[in-house]
């Protein structure tokens, strides 16, 4: 096994020495602006380990991770596991067609049952908001909500952060524009309070029926007008739109939806010349963003999930220093 | 058998009844309120100056549960928890399993009521079979079996058509339609009050006007038939603009608020315990501005009772994912600390006034006996110690259930006594 350890470069005093306060992330509500920096700046050691023949260290070594799956996902299922492998955790992942939530557990029996078996931490996405928190009363394992209904994805924020970062050497004074269903996505949720906590000027941009009730006490410029919001901007990010939102009447169609809020290359052209745009994914092409813009040179959105694997790696690392994890530094 | 209630502060607003009176109970009915009353061989219990004497308190919305869902909550564990809440008497909804829609469901409830011999059950009965909206209930044998009023409570009447059918009929019968107001597809799948906090907290939103526009509808629909409807557990500001206005135009429009729409608000949900369950009831916490307007109606006299909407549930139900735990939290056993610490000692409404909300105007609403303390009636009398310092222990509760938001806090106002027939039920440690 490869032993050698990344070098965390302390780009902010906190960084190195830093811990976070909380033993679990349940999301960026409750993480000030250094321990987010402290996150961020971890998770550039952690990348540079995904550039190695070997990717691989022993961080986590004896430490065992639960990737706890109530909701279908790939991406962040996937990006979880290969974090946690590179800091030689021990993982294992369960979703619920395989558990025994099909046979009408509850999620406390179903965590009381996986903590008899004394893992380390839960990585959970659930499809109700504040499912964490209430598996964060119940359980002695560390949490970290890998999405939580329409509440919050904080990691996906932490990632979306790091992105901006490396592209724009900062968050604080961009202009950010979030494009979409904002009611639903959690995605959203954590990305306004990470980048309300770094200082960002942050732009909203959706259907009126989209718009989250109370949005005006969120701290941010909302509209519903996809030119105001790209106008100028430094980054767009486009959020996804689901099929089922025509049930609930929210838009008419995919096609009108389009129309008035895909972002295509003639509107992207309000922005900075120097626009990132990104997308959590899965995209919807054609529905929220063209595909020409998608694959376009301004796209990041491959980038947001290589950097998953890094964010995620730092997240699990600092959480684990709780317990005094194994030293990072060489 | 004679009971001398000796040293308190009567007051019942029933008889206009305000004063440093002792209470002479014979045989079961109230016999003699005077200045130094003595009478040998009377039960004589000693009050604390400035203690309350005043008509048994009645709650006209409880949930008992029985029969059905025995693990929440017993008629006898209800009526027990009643008593020690001060309440004389409830009235029990309908939604039980099955649902109280015929005859036979509302005598098992009276058997088991006497039974238990604590607090007086007045069974409110289905509006429709099934409380499904879809045939009116047999409310003529209903009221004959011993329903005070008729509700779908859980369910608003769901058509225009079934409640203005429902108002005719009861109308005809003498008896109010009580209805839970919501109108469905603004409801949705909400599980919280719409606005920021749910919003921040990606809950989701059930708007005020849900309620409000069933409200109005009733209210119209109250002024077409003439007959009484009673608003259950209003909880938005535009619903209490809409029953004022419907009073000032004289429609026989009632309503009633539950204790804990005057004291919380939807900030709790992102309080010290995010997502807390026993936040979770429906109507959901309101904003601010409708909080107030709680208290604005209970203070200027547009609000006619406080009833608590005592939803008890079990704790594993409670113990689950926000959106997939039941609506409801208990409230017997916390109305009267509450009226008295966030209404009465806030300067907001007299005690007076509390006993009016919770006693004699919950009696008028529902045409039951009780609510008075006049001669000859039956002695249902409760004992408020309004200085009394309680810590909420939800442990302790007599109730079955323990889902109270309200465990904790510390409030001022107790009930000391709580007398039915003539009989001590309940007597809190000390007195």
């Amino acid at each position: 096994m490869n032993v050698d350890a990344p070098v965390v470069t302390p780009a902010s005093p906190t960084a190195g020495a830093g811990r976070l306060k909380s033993r679990h992330l349940l999301g960026i509500a409750g993480l000030d602006a250094a321990e987010i920096a402290l996150i961020l700046d971890t998770a550039e050691a952690m990348k540079e380990i995904g550039t190695r023949p070997i990717k691989k260290v022993p961080a986590l070594r004896g430490r065992t991770v639960v990737n706890l799956f109530f909701e279908p996902s790939t991406r962040t299922r996937t990006s979880f596991e290969i974090a946690e492998k590179r800091l030689s955790a021990d993982t294992l992942s369960i979703a619920t067609a395989t558990s025994s939530v099909s046979k009408g557990e509850t999620l406390i029996d179903t965590v009381r049952n996986l903590e008899a078996m004394s893992p380390d931490m839960i990585v959970m996405r659930h499809s109700s908001s504040g499912a964490p928190h209430l598996l964060s009363r119940v359980g002695r394992a560390a949490v970290i909500n890998a999405g939580d209904g329409m509440h919050e994805h904080p990691t996906q924020a932490l990632l979306d952060a790091f992105t901006i970062r490396e592209h724009k050497g900062r968050l604080a004074g961009l202009r950010i524009s979030i494009v979409g269903d904002l009611l639903h996505s959690r995605v959203l949720r954590s990305n306004v309070l990470l980048l309300n906590t770094m200082g960002a000027d942050v732009c909203l941009c959706g259907p009126s029926t989209l718009m989250p009730p109370g949005v005006d006490r969120f701290g941010v410029k909302a509209t519903s007008s996809i030119d105001e919001a790209v106008d100028g901007a430094d980054v767009v990010m486009m959020l996804r739109i689901q099929q089922e939102r025509m049930s609930g009447h929210f838009i008419p169609s995919l096609r009108e939806y389009f129309a008035l809020f895909g972002l295509t290359p003639e509107r992207l052209r309000r922005a900075r010349e120097d626009v990132i745009v990104m997308h959590p994914g899965p995209m919807n092409r054609g529905v929220e963003i063209d595909s020409e813009v998608a694959d376009g040179p301004y796209s990041v959105i491959l980038e947001q999930v290589s950097n998953g694997v890094a964010v995620r790696m730092a997240v699990l690392y600092l959480l684990a220093g709780h317990d005094s994890a194994e030293p990072i530094k060489a | 058998m004679k009971l001398l209630l000796k040293g308190g502060r009567v007051i019942d607003p029933g008889t206009g009844r305000d004063g440093e009176l002792d209470v002479l109970v014979e045989d079961g009915r109230i016999a003699l309120i005077d200045r130094n009353v003595a009478v040998d061989g009377a039960e004589v219990v000693e009050l604390g100056k400035g203690w309350i004497v005043g008509p048994g308190l009645i709650d006209i919305h409880v949930h008992l549960r029985e029969p059905g869902q025995e693990h929440k909550e017993t008629i006898a564990s209800g009526t027990a928890a009643a008593v020690a809440g001060g309440f004389t008497a409830v009235a029990c909804m309908p939604n039980t399993d099955p649902v109280n829609d015929h005859a036979g469901i509302t005598q098992f409830i009276l058997k088991k009521a006497a039974e238990a011999n604590r607090a007086r059950v007045y069974p409110i009965g289905a509006v429709s079979l099934g409380s499904r909206g879809e045939q009116l209930a047999e409310l003529s044998e209903q009221k004959s079996a011993g329903c005070v009023a008729f509700s779908d409570d859980g369910r608003p009447v769901a058509t225009a058509l079934l409640m203005r059918r429902a108002l005719e009929y009861a109308g005809m019968l003498g008896i109010p339609i009580v209805d839970h107001c919501e109108d469905p597809s603004l409801k949705a799948d909400g599980v919280a009050h719409e606005g920021y906090h749910a919003s921040a907290l990606g809950l989701r939103g059930i708007p005020g006007v849900a309620e409000s526009l069933m409200v109005e509808r009733d209210i119209s629909l109250a002024e077409l038939t003439g007959a009484h409807v009673h608003i259950c557990h209003m909880s938005a500001r535009q619903s209490l603009r809409a029953v004022r206005a419907g009073k000032d135009r004289g429609i026989r429009v009632t309503c009633e608020v539950a204790p804990h729409h005057f004291t919380l608000t939807d900030e709790a949900l992102d309080g010290a315990i995010k997502y807390d369950t026993n936040l979770k009831m429906n109507p959901p916490l309101r904003e601010a501005a409708d909080r107030d307007a709680m208290l604005e109606g209970i203070a200027d006299g547009t609000v006619d009772v406080i009833a608590t909407d005592h939803a008890p549930h079990h704790a594993d139900e409670k113990m689950v994912e926000f959106d997939r735990a039941p609506f409801g939290i208990t409230g017997l056993e916390t109305a009267v600390p509450l009226v008295f610490d966030r209404l009465v000692h806030a300067g907001r409404i007299t005690a007076g006034r509390a006993i009016e909300l919770l006693s004699t105007n919950a009696a008028r609403v529902l045409n039951l006996p009780g609510g008075t303390l006049a001669a000859g009636s039956p002695a249902d009398v409760v004992v408020i110690d309004p200085d009394r310092r309680v810590t909420v222990d939800a442990a302790r509760h007599v109730s079955r259930s323990k889902n109270t938001p309200f465990h904790g806090w510390e409030l001022r106002g107790a009930v000391a006594l709580t007398v039915v027939g003539g009989r001590i039920v309940h007597r809190a440690a000390g007195v």
